[in-house]
């Protein structure tokens, strides 16, 4: 069909191309430097240290438990931003997005100011119940859910404005409480968008630094993720931070492509 | 499903089925109607869009809360705001009233299959997975979709969809089938074998049900009592044939193809305006309409002599093919629509502009009080 029809390719104008070219070229290229740089033949030696296994597995593990949070708590403030009807709803959802735009230094100074031993909730979990926060793994889920949150938000409450919510009704005529409704409708409709929030969310959650190391700090196995652990291979030893980073690469493209068929197929 | 009903006129038949005084404030648009339906019984609201159907349903359903008024079904007060003493304020939430709602767009869970669709309402009433499931099998084969059960709403087609809608809100046993514009998003074949399944569905309902339509057709195949509702009133009510032969208002007489004029009776003379009456074949005294067919106008190049009673002067507005026939808009002192054959047109060579005789005989104008 399309060979018949004449091709009528409308030309690009010069002033768009060549930034458009320029900038692709920008994000591509560090990738390709990355890969070119890459001491393919050390990895396999490299990927079995032990530092290297012990930050992976803590960061994948706190990146989960983080999004797992996330989607306990930020689904239903979602909800209530989505669906609710009450005054200060504007200020709420502004008061949500702030991580989004906040450093993430500044993030994990916040946290470390409340959950601190001199915090108003880190003073009296250390007096109430011997516990302290900062500089665990606790830290580092918490920083990570901090900055990591609004991202599931903002596209779950986005899925929820464009579900009709005229299901619910019929749901509802059919003898459906409103947490049935939730549960058995809303939550099954609008489910592409809470894996795509949740993707974000882990992304997010798996690159996260500043927060991580004001409010976590750096201890190798407790708390060094990945990100953490580049940064500081960067200063003795460059090829461990070039695998490293050649391993934050590939998690993040094989999620990224094992859940996008997902999506499309959702979403279809 | 098991549990006693009234066997005929007893203590309880006053309370059995609907019974509702439906007002709906909403600033600019005022909803009030009153409502009833027998058991077994279908009332059609007929309407042009935008008169307040959808928005009565809505109300009937739970999904739209009343300003003022009632709904009672069989005896058990649904929705009464602002009520004092034995009939105090009270609110049954949507999902515990006994009401089905096939909607529009039939809204069946894109992320469920037909029987599953069904099954949900009985699953939310406590039903087991397995009894639920069987009971909704069982649903989809009365309306010959038995194959179907596994496939999702969107590989069915429009008719099956509706059909499936239909059983999801039949299968909670409803004491009250509401159905809002349930033909209207099929096309002419898929509709037309549609209505006749509905018709049969509906006939042996035990519940009441009533019908939202725009549709004259539909109404008047498919349901027991018309309620014609133009800006949130009931402007007419009654049976199909009552309704048909006596419009009261325009809306309906041009559903039924019908002029339609009021005017003030005296004998056989109904006076419509300082210099416009007709002659009726019935005496009547007062406030009356007078209606006739477009196909009772004849139309005459001179002014005929003869017996029609009722002649005027009008000019030709409009023509268009209406089924075998021409029908023309006549303006004059009657905005009058008449139908002609073919072979008539060409002989009075009608084109827009033209001024031509109109004739009506008294007897095929029917008078009526209005």
């Amino acid at each position: 069909m399309s060979a018949k029809r004449p091709r009528q390719r409308r030309r690009i104008p010069a002033a768009l191309l060549v930034p458009a070219v320029a900038g692709l070229a920008f994000l591509v290229l560090p990738l390709v430097g990355l890969l070119a740089r890459a001491p393919w033949t050390e990895i396999p030696s490299r990927l079995a240290e032990p530092d290297i296994l012990a930050a992976l597995r803590l960061s994948l593990a706190t990146a989960t438990a983080a999004t797992a949070l996330s989607l306990l708590f930020g689904v239903p403030i979602a909800w209530l931003l989505a669906r609710g009807d009450f005054p200060g709803r504007g200020l709420l959802r502004a008061l949500v997005t702030v991580p989004l735009v906040l450093p993430p230094v500044v993030g994990g100074v916040a946290l470390l100011l409340v959950f601190g031993r001199n915090g108003i909730v880190g003073a009296w979990l250390y007096d109430r119940f011997d516990v302290t926060i900062p500089f665990t793994t606790t830290a580092v889920v918490l920083a990570m859910t901090f900055v990591s949150m609004p991202f599931l938000v903002v596209s779950v409450e986005g899925a929820l404005r464009g579900a009709d919510v005229r299901f619910e009704e019929a749901a509802a005529t059919l003898g459906a409480g409103r947490w049935t409704v939730f549960t058995h409708v809303t939550l099954p409709m609008i489910a592409p968008g809470v894996l795509a929030g949740a993707v974000l969310c882990w992304a997010r959650a798996l690159g996260e630094f500043g927060a991580t190391i004001t409010f976590a700090g750096n201890f190798p196995g407790r708390t060094q993720t990945m990100p953490l652990a580049v940064y500081l291979a960067l200063q003795s030893d460059l090829e461990a931070a070039i695998v490293l980073s050649l391993l934050l690469l590939a998690v993040s493209v094989a999620v990224l492509a094992s859940l996008r068929d997902r999506w499309t197929a959702a979403a279809a | 499903m098991s549990g006693p009903r009234p066997a005929g006129p007893g203590p309880g038949a006053a309370a059995a089925g609907l019974d509702a005084h439906l007002v709906v404030d909403r600033g600019d648009f005022r909803l009030d109607l009153r409502l009833r339906a027998a058991p077994g019984e279908t009332v059609a609201l007929l309407g042009p869009n935008g008169a307040g159907k959808t928005t009565a349903l809505r109300a009937l359903a739970g999904l739209q809360v009343l300003t003022a008024g009632h709904i009672v079904l069989n005896g058990e007060t649904l929705d009464r705001p602002g009520g004092r003493g034995a009939g105090r304020t009270r609110r049954v939430a949507p999902e515990h009233r006994r009401i089905g709602v096939v909607f529009q767009d039939y809204l069946l869970f894109p992320h469920l299959n037909a029987v599953d669709n069904v099954a949900f309402g009985p699953r939310r009433r406590g039903m087991g997975r397995a009894e639920a499931r069987a009971l909704a099998a069982d649903w989809l084969d009365r309306v010959g979709l038995a194959e179907y059960g596994r496939r999702r709403p969107g590989q069915l087609s429009g008719g099956q969809a509706q059909r499936v809608a239909l059983a999801r809100a039949l299968a909670t046993d409803p004491a009250l089938l509401l159905l809002d514009e349930p033909l209207a998003a099929l096309d002419a074949r898929t509709r037309l074998d549609t209505r006749v399944e509905l018709h049969r569905r509906l006939a042996v309902h035990e519940g009441a049900a009533v019908l939202v339509t725009h549709d004259p057709v539909d109404a008047l195949m498919l349901a027991d009592r018309l309620v014609v509702v133009e800006e949130g009133r009931a402007v007419q009510e009654g049976d199909a044939e009552a309704v048909t032969a006596r419009p009261r208002t325009d809306y309906i007489a041009r559903l039924v193809g019908l002029n339609l004029y009021r005017g003030k009776a005296s004998g056989t003379t109904v006076q419509l305006g300082p210099e416009t009456a007709l002659t009726t074949g019935e005496a009547l005294e007062g406030e009356a309409f007078a209606a006739f067919a477009p196909s009772a106008v004849a139309l005459f190049r001179e002014e005929p002599d003869g017996s029609p009673r009722n002649t005027w002067r009008a000019t030709v507005s409009g023509v268009h093919r209406h089924g075998d026939h021409l029908r023309v808009q006549l303006d004059g002192p009657l905005r009058t629509a008449a139908d002609v054959t073919p072979a008539a047109a060409a002989h009075l060579g009608l084109e827009p502009g033209q001024t031509v005789w109109a004739a009506v005989k008294a007897t095929e104008i029917r008078a009526y009080p209005a």
